[in-house]
Parts: structure tokens; C-alpha cells; sequence
């Protein structure tokens, strides 16, 4: 399994340069397989699309990754535009994670019917390789068929469209034996579908490394972010991985359920976090070492070419 | 706090117990419309790891409780005068009206006030008499009533009747009984609970209790007839009423538990059918769980949320398991076809929660009687009568289908999709299929093949109409049959009007750019929205269609494939006409079920009659559309039987694809309900996939008479890792409420008997 990091974007008050120097340091430390974010309008956090495209810029081996980008919130054209321009500008290494999203504030703030999120969704996940194949809007996205698309949900509809429209599953966290049974209902729907192969198994969760006052910081946060969701909240941030042991027990629980690709969280706006994190990491068997920049980009084109039909 | 609680049932007067405990200062008073010792009903059951949680939150309950109780650990079921006995399931039984007593005493010694004969009629005559209510007051509450738009209850009646009645006979087991007579079929539940008598309840579905005029009945004549109809049982001793009455199961579900400064408790807030018998533990466990909560927080309002987001996840779980149980009750008179020991396989592992390897954990004997059975069962098809000293698990037993032997019931099928050019499949997709076959399939099955270059999927589909095909095939299936033992079967399909799309890498059913060919379907309709619309198939059309997968079936078998399977589910041509979605004809092929299954067994018959006598033709068949308005499991039976008649020796069971949009409760086996409901309406031995990766999987599915081969996936190798690895201690909740749902209820479940002891040392 690899393992990626996701950018403090989502926490209040977390300032640009952490955020940008998050990036660099985070292929530095080459441990990483990927830079993730999350969408959140009605909050104090980054654009997702704008926090990756400047990560974009200070990096060139590290996947970016949305997990997720609430499709439904954004014009389908736009966004297929601001894809396929982050996918050229970062040499193909765009990762589109797309759901309905839980709240309906950012729906409200965005003018756009919450009732309408499962089929603006569908529409969307229909249209964008399209989008990127026609050339109409351009650019042309670095990878033939545009960035892989992966979706989230844990209903059978979001199962479905996984099996119709991506190329992989993307989970919204928990222990591991909760995305083990969404995992085994994604590849269900994709085997049952017809699709070649196995969807790609993406998830994520969060940490806190820095002691205890970093730990009551944390779950503040999640508490905080996750408020919209009622008692759910205490969950969420009881479930904060505080020390090395539990982070290397959540990352073997990840590996054993067949996740591909793990974007570990911060929840403190402190840039030492990373270099916790990079030290819970670091030696654990289950972790596949990112190959360097040359072979990994030897290894992009290769898959782009197989995902385009050509042997 | 001063304390209400409405109910003085299991929920409410352990509830009480505990809060008084935690805080002696709490004024707590009990209102009850009954006299203290008037109780409904005979024996609840429990298991040792419920107990383990009484033990915990109240030792002296506990130790009353466990004073009392009777264990046991066998399961017998009765049917077709057969008794089949399956140990290592531990329950413990008390008489519910003990329960109550010895909660009644605790209550007493903590200095809880219970009020009984008060019926309480109005709960605003309660207001500001308390800070917090409980809602304790049982299946047709009167708090939710009253705040029904807050709560939003939802109470599903059940389709079957039952009644509730004592026996004056001790069991050694959890008793099973199905008894047929000319009114229907009837089952019992019993078991015992307090040394001398054991709850019997009698259920059977709406039409056998009218028949048997049980709706007209009074109490004394409802016992008659079930003393008459069970007397073999019975063996004289007298069943007993308590204010009895023939009922449906409610199952009741509400959107909150919980309203300002009231909560909803045990049976008020969820109810679980009670096959899996776990009601009175749900309702104690919540109490533990809210008075954990009242003394972890001291603002209210969270203490109550943080009940409901405790008790919820377990609660739903324990609904799910009790539906499937439930379900399965209702329809029980499918199952009948099963022979005894397949019929009580199917039984103890109903709600998929206990498999073929925890069954052979708990009784390695009863794991030896169904792999025998299974075998015998195998032979009995040959004509031969065989009493099976040793027999494999069912994974490992041959199949017969005509004159096809298949050594396992394994099949496989590429991971891959096709790479075929004009038709002809290459070289990596031979390979991988006689891979399949040497590493131990008992049957590979090759990718759907196109009976015509418009009949292909996507531009790589592999076809089987021309010479250069044949040849391809014959070498192909040639190398397999000289290399391994595995059969080849081949799926012969014309995909309509979802054809002509592209490779299926990057997504389902998006049409080809270049080079698509014009589709034809039963209706002129467009399969997506981007697809191009297809032209009705005519007269003469359907004509040619018929003899193209007549010719396609001749291939076949000069090509060496040994099961031919004809495609009729997945929104593919054939499928097309079975679907009144997609099916808008208006001619002899259109409207009515049979006319739209015309066409589709013209060509059966053709390709029949093109196929060798002695080598079996299977059909892929949608069980269900999977969407409102579409093709449904009794149309499904209907065309199966049908198919039978005209010669079909195996069905593939599918779902859904008829139109792009269609969901299912996906899930590891979620094809297998269907299965089993296709064979045990037609009669025919299926084939299913829906993602089965294990061999306890199969065993389980095989032995209980839901499938007869099975899809299986590879292994994935670069993921073989220890799946039982330990779980991380923030799955700790989690854990435990998938753990309580499998391990915990009865009848199928209970824990190995080796738990007994862990519970004995404990007292
Ligand atoms: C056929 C059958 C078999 C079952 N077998 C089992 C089994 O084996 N094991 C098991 O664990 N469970 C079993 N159950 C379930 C079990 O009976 C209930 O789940 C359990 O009793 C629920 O407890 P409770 O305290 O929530 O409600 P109840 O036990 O129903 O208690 C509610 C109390 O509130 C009182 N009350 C209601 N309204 C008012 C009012 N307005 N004023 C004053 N008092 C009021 C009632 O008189 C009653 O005493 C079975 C159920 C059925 C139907």
C-alpha cells in the first residue's frame, strides 16, 4: 500500500506558505505517494483545486489527489477545464476524487439544490472524459482519457457509479473494518459490471502527532469540522490517531483490507506534524516506498498507455 | 435528577437499577399499568456475552439471573419427520417472569419507587414532574405515539402469524419444527427457560391460518389445533395459553430515539423479529448504555445523543440479521424442496452471519453429515445408491449436467477483458484462461462470445461465426482439455443494443467513437443517453437472429466447449425482449410475459437443437432488472420453468443492466439470494458469482442448496496478507457490534460450547 499526505487546507487559520511548504516538503520526505485535500465552501479552508495546483508547482513526483471534490457543486464544463489544466500543468499527476458531499450549507451557499446532488453527480461523472477527449474545451489533459476519476459514497448508488464511470473507489474514513466492507462492495459492483481488473482502493484518515496539547487540538478541529454531522462528530474525532503505534496499527488494518492508497490528515496547522508523521511511517513493512521521479514517471506513461488500450 | 420511567419491563426496571446505582441521589419512580407479578409471555433467551455485560453493570442481577437460568447447546430441527441435531450453540433461558421478579427486587433494595396498576393514559399529565423520561413502555409505546411527528416511527407489520404458548415439557435443544398438512405449512419455535415448561411458538403464513380457520379460532381452539397438528412432538404433554393471541411481528424503527428531555428505550424505540430472539437483550443493553451516558456527561442533551449514536449501529445490525431471519420464515415453503440435511444447513446459516466453517467449528460431526450428504447427493444423481463413508467439503464434490462431469465446483473467468481483434481472441487471452484452468478450476468460462460482428460488445469482444474463429476456439479449448480436467463453458451473446462501445477499461456502455455498426434491440430505444438508437428487430430479422446463434452453437461444439450458455440477462438482445423496460413491441413478441419470451426461446430451441443431445445448454438470466417496473424474480420463475421444459440444464443467476441506472445491495454474495430463489422456484441447478472470494464462502452457499457452481475470484496475490490480522483499538466499537450480531443470537448463533465454561468460571 502507498501512503499519502493530505495538505492542513481544511484548517482554520493555517496559513499559505504552510501550506505550499507542506507540498515541498512532503515530496522531500519520500515517504509519500501523494498530497490530498478536501472540499469544504461554507468553512475557513482553501480551494481543494488551488491548494493542489500550487502544490502542483513545488513538486514533481507526488500524485494530487481530492479526496473527495464535491462534483455536484461545480459547473461540470469548469471544472473538466480546471482538471485537465491541473493534469497538464502537473505532468499527469491529477487524481480526481468526486462525491455528493453531506452538507447541504455548502449547497446552500452555492446556490445549487441539494436535492438535485445524485444526478448532477451522474451527469457529471457521464460528461467530463468527454469533455476531455473532445478537445472543445481545452487543454488537453497530460494523460490520454484525462486524470483518473475515483468516486466516494457509501451507498449502492455510489457503488454503481464506481462500476460505471471511474476508475477507483475513494473512502470517507474510519476503522479499517468499515472501508473493508465498502471496499468489498465497490469491488462487487465493478466485478459484477464487467469492468477489467479491480477498481483502485483509495482512503483516508487523520492524525495528530504532537503530544497531547496536539491531540486536544486535533479532535477540537474534527469536532468542529465534522459538527454538521451531530453526535457523529465525537466519532469522528474519537477515531484521531494520536501516537506512532496507533498510526502503524491503522496503516497495517488498511493494507490487510486491500486499500491501494492511504492520505493520512493533519488536523494542527503545525508544520513538525509532517515530520511525525513521516517518522511513524517510516520502516513499516506494509509501506510502498515511491519509486524516484524518473522511474515513477516511466511508470505514469506506461499506465497511460495500458489505460489507452495500447499493449 | 428526578427520573421517569414509563414501563416496568426488562428496559425500564434495569434501566432504573442503574441509574440508581450510578447516582443515589436521582429520584427515580416507575409507573407500570400491570400488577407486579402479571406478566405476558414465557422464556427469554441470552448469551454468555450478554451476560458478560449484566456482569459488569450490575453483579447482583447478574448472579440472579445466572442463579436461574438453564443452558443448553443443541439445535434439533424437525422436518420431513427427520430430526437433525447440530451442537456447539450455547443459549441460556429464563423465564421472563423470573426476569422481572428478580429486577422488581433490585429495584426494591436501590430504593427505586414503582408504581404498578398505573396506567398512564396521557404523558402531558406527567409534565414537570420530571427532568427526564423514559420511554420504556414497550412495542406500542405511548410516548412515541404522542410525539409521533418527532419520532417518526416506522412499524412494519410482518406477512406471517404467529402466537405465543407455553409447553409442559422440558427440551434439551433450541427446537425447530416444520409440519405441512392440508392447510399449509407451519413452524415452530421452542425452547426451554426455567426446568419445566418451554416456550412453543407456532407461525405460519396469513393464507395456511385462514385456511385452517385460526382466524375465526379462540384461544382453547388454537391450542387444539396446534396440540393436534404437533402431537408426534408433543408426546401428550399439553401446550399452554397466556392470553395468547395469532399476531403479525411489528417491526417498529424511528428516525430519533430521543425528544428534548424524553428517550425512547428497548422495544419503544426498535424491534427485531423474534426468530433471532433478542429483544429483551437489545432493551437491557440500552439501558446499560444510557446509563453509561447520563454519568460519562452531565449536559443532557448530549448523554442522550451519545446513547443513540451507541445503541444505533448495534441495533441495525441486529434489525438486518432479524429481517433476513424474518424472511425467511415468510417464505420458508421455497425451501421445501431441500432434503433434510440441506434444509437444515439452509436454516442455521439463513442470515449469513454463521458459515459452513463456524458450523464445522461448533459440531465437526454435524460438518461431516452435510459434506457426506452432499456427496451422497452426487451419486444418488448418477443412479447410484451410496452410503459415503468420507466425503470432501461440497467445494470439492464433482457435478453432473448431462453427460458433462465437472470435478469441482469451482469456476473461474479472466480478470481481464478481451484484447480480440476482428472477432478472433489473442494469444494473452488463451493463456490466461488454460492458466485458470491448470491451477485448479473445475470449469473456466470464457468471456461473452458474439454470434455476429453487431453482436459484439466493444470493438475487442471476441466473436464465434467464422472459420477463422472456429479455429482460434478449437485450438484454444484444445490446449485447455489436454493441459487440465477443467471444462470450458462459453457464454454465446448478441449484445443488442449495447453494443458497439468501447473497451471497458474507462467505463461502462460508452458508445465507439469510429467504426461503430448499427445496433438492433427489441424496441428502437437508446441504451444511454450518448447511445445511438437501435433499430427493432423484424420478422425477418428475428429469423435471421435465430439461425445465427443456431450457427454459433454448431461452432461451439466443433470447437470442443462443453457448457454452452445462452445470454438472455444484462440488457444484452435477448435480455431486451424479456424486459417489459425495454420491450415496448407491439406484436406477437410484445405485452404480456409469455409474449415477451417468445422470441428468446425460439432461439433456445434453435440453438438446442444445434447443440449435442448429451452436452448441457445453461441460460444467463436477469433474476430481477433491479429497478421499479422491470423483470422481477416471479417473471424470472416463470421463463425458467419454461426454459426447463424445452431442455435447459443450468441457469446463471444475474441482475440489473437492463437500464444503465440500476443499483444493487452490493456486497460479497449479493447475487446469492437470487440464486437460490431461480432454484428453488424452477427446480434448476445455478451457477452465481457476485464477488465470492473464499472456499467457506462456496461451502456455504453449496451445502445450503442456494447454488450449484459458483464464480469465484483469484486470489489477488500481491494482497495475500493475513486478512484475520488484529483490529486497531479505534475499531473497538465497531468490532464489537459486528461481533455481538454474529456471535450473539440464537437460534442459529450462540457462541462454541467451549464458551460455556468461560461463562461458569465467571459465576
Ligand atoms: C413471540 C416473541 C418471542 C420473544 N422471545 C424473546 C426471547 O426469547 N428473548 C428475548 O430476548 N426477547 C424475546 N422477545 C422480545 C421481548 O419480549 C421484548 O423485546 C422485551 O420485552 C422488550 O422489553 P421492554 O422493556 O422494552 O418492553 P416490554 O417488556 O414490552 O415492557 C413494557 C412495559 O410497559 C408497560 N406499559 C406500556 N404502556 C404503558 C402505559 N401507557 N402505562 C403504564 N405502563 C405501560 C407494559 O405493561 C410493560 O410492562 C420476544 C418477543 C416476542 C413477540
Amino acid at each position: 500500500m502507498r501512503v499519502g499526505v493530505g495538505l492542513p487546507s481544511t484548517i482554520p487559520g493555517a496559513p499559505g506558505h504552510l501550506i505550499v511548504g507542506w507540498a515541498r516538503r512532503a515530496e522531500a520526505a519520500g515517504i509519500f505517494s501523494s498530497l490530498g485535500v478536501l472540499d469544504r465552501l461554507a468553512y475557513d479552508s482553501f480551494d481543494p483545486l488551488l491548494a493542489l495546483t500550487a502544490a502542483a508547482a513545488v513538486t514533481t513526483r507526488v500524485q494530487l489527489a481530492t479526496a473527495i471534490l464535491v462534483g455536484p457543486q461545480r459547473n461540470t464544463a469548469l471544472l473538466a477545464k480546471e482538471a485537465a489544466t491541473l493534469d497538464a500543468l502537473s505532468g499527469g499527476r491529477l487524481v480526481l476524487g468526486l462525491a455528493v458531499g453531506a452538507r447541504k450549507d455548502d449547497y446552500d451557499a452555492m446556490g445549487i439544490e441539494y436535492a438535485t446532488r445524485g444526478r448532477r453527480l451522474v451527469e457529471q461523472l457521464a460528461t467530463l472524459r468527454d469533455t476531455w477527449e473532445d478537445g472543445a474545451i481545452g487543454p488537453r489533459p497530460a494523460r490520454e482519457g484525462g486524470p483518473p476519476i475515483l468516486v466516494g459514497g457509501l451507498s449502492d448508488a455510489a457503488y454503481a457509479r464506481v462500476a460505471r464511470y471511474a476508475d477507483g473507489y475513494v473512502h470517507g474514513g474510519g476503522p479499517p473494518r468499515a472501508f473493508a466492507r465498502a471496499a468489498d462492495k465497490a469491488r462487487a459492483a465493478w466485478n459484477d459490471a464487467g469492468r477489467p481488473g479491480m477498481p483502485q482502493m483509495w482512503a483516508q484518515g487523520y492524525f495528530a502527532l504532537g503530544g497531547e496539547s496536539a491531540a486536544e487540538t486535533g479532535t477540537a478541529y474534527l469536532r468542529d469540522y465534522y459538527a454538521f454531522t451531530g453526535h457523529f462528530a465525537e466519532r469522528i474525532a474519537g477515531e484521531l490517531l494520536t501516537t506512532p503505534q496507533a498510526v502503524a496499527q491503522f496503516v497495517r488494518g488498511y493494507a490487510d483490507a486491500g486499500c491501494d492508497e492511504l492520505i493520512l490528515f493533519p488536523t494542527v496547522a503545525d508544520g513538525d506534524e509532517l515530520e511525525r508523521l513521516a517518522s511513524a511511517l517510516s520502516g513499516l513493512a506494509t509501506i510502498e516506498i515511491p519509486a524516484t521521479s524518473a522511474t515513477a514517471s516511466a511508470n505514469a506513461a506506461e499506465a497511460a498507455a495500458r489505460r489507452a488500450g495500447q499493449p | 435528577m428526578k427520573i421517569t420511567i414509563l414501563g416496568a419491563g426488562p428496559a425500564g426496571l434495569y434501566g432504573a437499577i442503574l441509574l440508581k446505582k450510578a447516582n443515589p441521589l436521582h429520584e427515580i419512580t416507575i409507573l407500570e399499568r400491570n400488577a407486579p407479578d402479571a406478566t405476558y409471555g414465557w422464556g427469554v433467551v441470552f448469551s454468555d456475552r450478554t451476560l458478560a455485560a449484566f456482569q459488569e453493570a450490575d453483579y447482583k442481577s447478574y448472579k440472579a439471573i445466572t442463579d436461574r437460568f438453564v443452558l443448553w447447546d443443541a439445535i434439533d430441527v424437525y422436518y420431513r419427520d427427520e430430526l437433525l441435531r447440530c451442537g456447539g450453540h450455547i443459549f441460556a433461558g429464563l423465564a421472563r417472569k423470573q426476569l422481572l421478579a428478580l429486577l422488581q427486587r433490585r429495584c426494591a433494595e436501590l430504593g427505586v419507587s414503582m408504581r404498578f396498576n398505573t396506567e398512564v393514559a396521557d404523558v402531558a399529565a406527567l409534565d414537570g414532574g420530571y427532568d427526564l423520561l423514559i420511554a420504556a413502555d414497550g412495542v406500542n409505546s405511548l410516548v412515541r405515539k404522542t410525539f409521533a411527528d418527532i419520532f417518526k416511527p416506522s412499524l412494519v407489520p410482518g406477512k406471517a402469524r404467529y402466537i405465543w404458548l407455553g409447553m409442559e415439557k422440558v427440551l434439551d435443544a433450541f427446537t425447530f419444527i416444520f409440519r405441512e398438512n392440508e392447510h399449509g405449512l407451519f413452524q415452530v419455535h421452542s425452547y426451554p427457560f426455567d426446568g419445566t415448561t418451554s416456550t412453543f411458538i407456532v407461525e405460519c403464513d396469513e393464507t395456511t391460518w385462514r385456511r385452517a380457520g385460526l382466524d375465526a379460532a379462540s384461544e382453547d381452539e388454537s391450542i387444539t389445533y396446534c396440540e393436534r397438528l404437533f402431537a408426534p412432538e408433543l408426546a401428550g404433554r399439553r401446550l399452554l395459553p397466556n392470553n395468547s393471541k395469532w399476531i403479525n411481528f411489528v417491526t417498529v424503527k424511528n428516525a430519533t430515539w430521543r425528544h428534548g428531555n424524553i428517550v425512547l428505550l428497548g422495544d419503544a424505540a426498535h424491534t427485531a423479529h423474534f426468530s433471532i430472539g433478542s429483544g429483551t437483550k437489545l432493551a437491557m443493553e440500552d439501558a446499560i448504555a444510557l446509563a453509561n451516558a447520563l454519568d460519562t456527561h452531565p449536559d443532557l442533551d448530549t448523554a442522550l445523543g451519545e446513547y443513540e449514536a451507541e445503541r444505533r449501529p448495534v441495533v441495525e445490525l441486529f434489525q438486518a440479521a432479524a429481517a433476513e431471519s424474518q424472511s425467511y420464515f415468510e417464505n420458508v415453503k421455497r425451501y421445501t424442496r431441500l432434503t433434510p440435511v440441506e434444509f437444515t444447513f439452509n436454516l442455521l446459516t439463513r442470515s449469513r452471519r454463521i458459515t459452513y466453517d463456524d458450523l464445522r467449528l461448533r459440531d465437526p460431526r454435524f460438518g461431516n453429515i452435510v459434506d457426506r450428504e452432499f456427496e451422497r447427493r452426487y451419486w444418488a444423481g448418477q443412479g447410484r445408491s451410496i452410503f459415503t463413508l468420507i466425503a470432501p467439503p461440497p467445494m470439492f464434490a464433482p457435478l453432473t449436467l448431462r453427460g458433462l462431469r465437472v470435478a469441482n465446483r469451482a469456476v473461474f473467468t479472466p480478470a481481464t477483458t478481451g484484447q480480440a481483434v476482428s472477432g478472433v481472441p489473442c494469444t494473452g487471452d488463451a493463456l490466461e484462461l488454460a492458466r485458470l484452468a491448470q491451477d485448479g478450476a473445475g470449469m473456466v468460462l470464457t468471456e461473452p462470445v458474439a454470434v455476429a460482428t453487431e453482436g459484439r460488445i466493444t470493438s475487442d469482444s471476441a466473436c464465434l461465426h467464422e472459420d477463422e474463429h472456429l479455429r482460434a476456439w478449437t485450438r484454444i479449448i484444445q490446449a485447455i482439455h489436454t493441459q487440465s480436467p477443467a471444462k470450458v463453458a462459453m457464454p454465446l451473446n448478441h449484445a443488442g443494443w449495447r453494443g458497439a462501445t468501447r473497451p471497458r477499461g474507462m467505463g461502462l456502455d460508452r458508445p465507439l467513437r469510429d467504426g461503430a455498426w448499427p445496433l438492433v434491440s427489441a424496441s428502437a430505444l437508446p441504451y444511454t443517453e450518448r447511445s445511438q438508437t437501435p433499430r427493432a428487430l423484424d420478422r425477418a430479422g428475428m429469423e435471421g437472429m435465430r439461425d445465427v446463434f443456431a450457427h454459433s452453437a454448431h461452432l461451439a461444439d466443433a470447437a470442443g466447449v462443453d457448457l454452452l450458455i445462452l445470454h438472455m440477462g444484462h440488457g444484452y438482445l435477448l435480455s431486451s425482449f424479456l424486459s417489459p423496460l425495454t420491450n415496448r413491441r407491439d406484436d406477437e413478441y410484445g405485452g404480456t410475459l409469455e409474449q415477451r419470451m417468445r422470441f428468446p426461446l425460439e432461439v433456445f430451441d434453435a440453438v438446442r437443437a444445434a447443440w449435442p443431445h448429451e452436452k448441457p445448454l445453461a441460460v444467463a438470466l436477469n433474476v430481477t432488472d433491479s429497478v421499479r417496473g422491470g423483470f422481477g424474480p416471479d417473471d424470472a420463475a416463470t421463463v425458467a420453468r419454461t426454459l426447463k421444459e424445452h431442455g435447459c440444464d443450468l441457469l446463471v443467476a444475474l441482475a440489473g443492466y437492463v437500464v444503465p441506472q440500476t443499483e444493487m445491495p452490493y456486497r460479497r454474495g449479493f447475487l446469492t439470494p437470487l440464486s437460490e430463489r431461480i432454484r428453488n422456484d424452477s427446480g434448476l441447478p445455478t451457477l452465481v458469482g457476485g464477488y465470492l472470494t473464499t472456499a467457506d464462502e462456496v461451502n456455504t452457499l453449496l451445502a445450503g442448496g442456494r447454488a450449484d457452481l459458483c464464480l469465484m475470484l483469484p486470489p489477488q496475490e500481491t494482497r495475500t496478507r493475513s486478512r484475520s490480522a488484529p483490529t486497531v483499538a479505534t475499531d473497538a466499537r465497531e468490532a464489537r457490534a459486528t461481533a455481538d450480531v454474529r456471535e450473539e443470537s440464537m437460534p442459529e448463533a450462540g457462541t462454541p460450547a467451549r464458551e460455556v465454561r468461560r461463562v461458569e468460571k465467571k459465576e
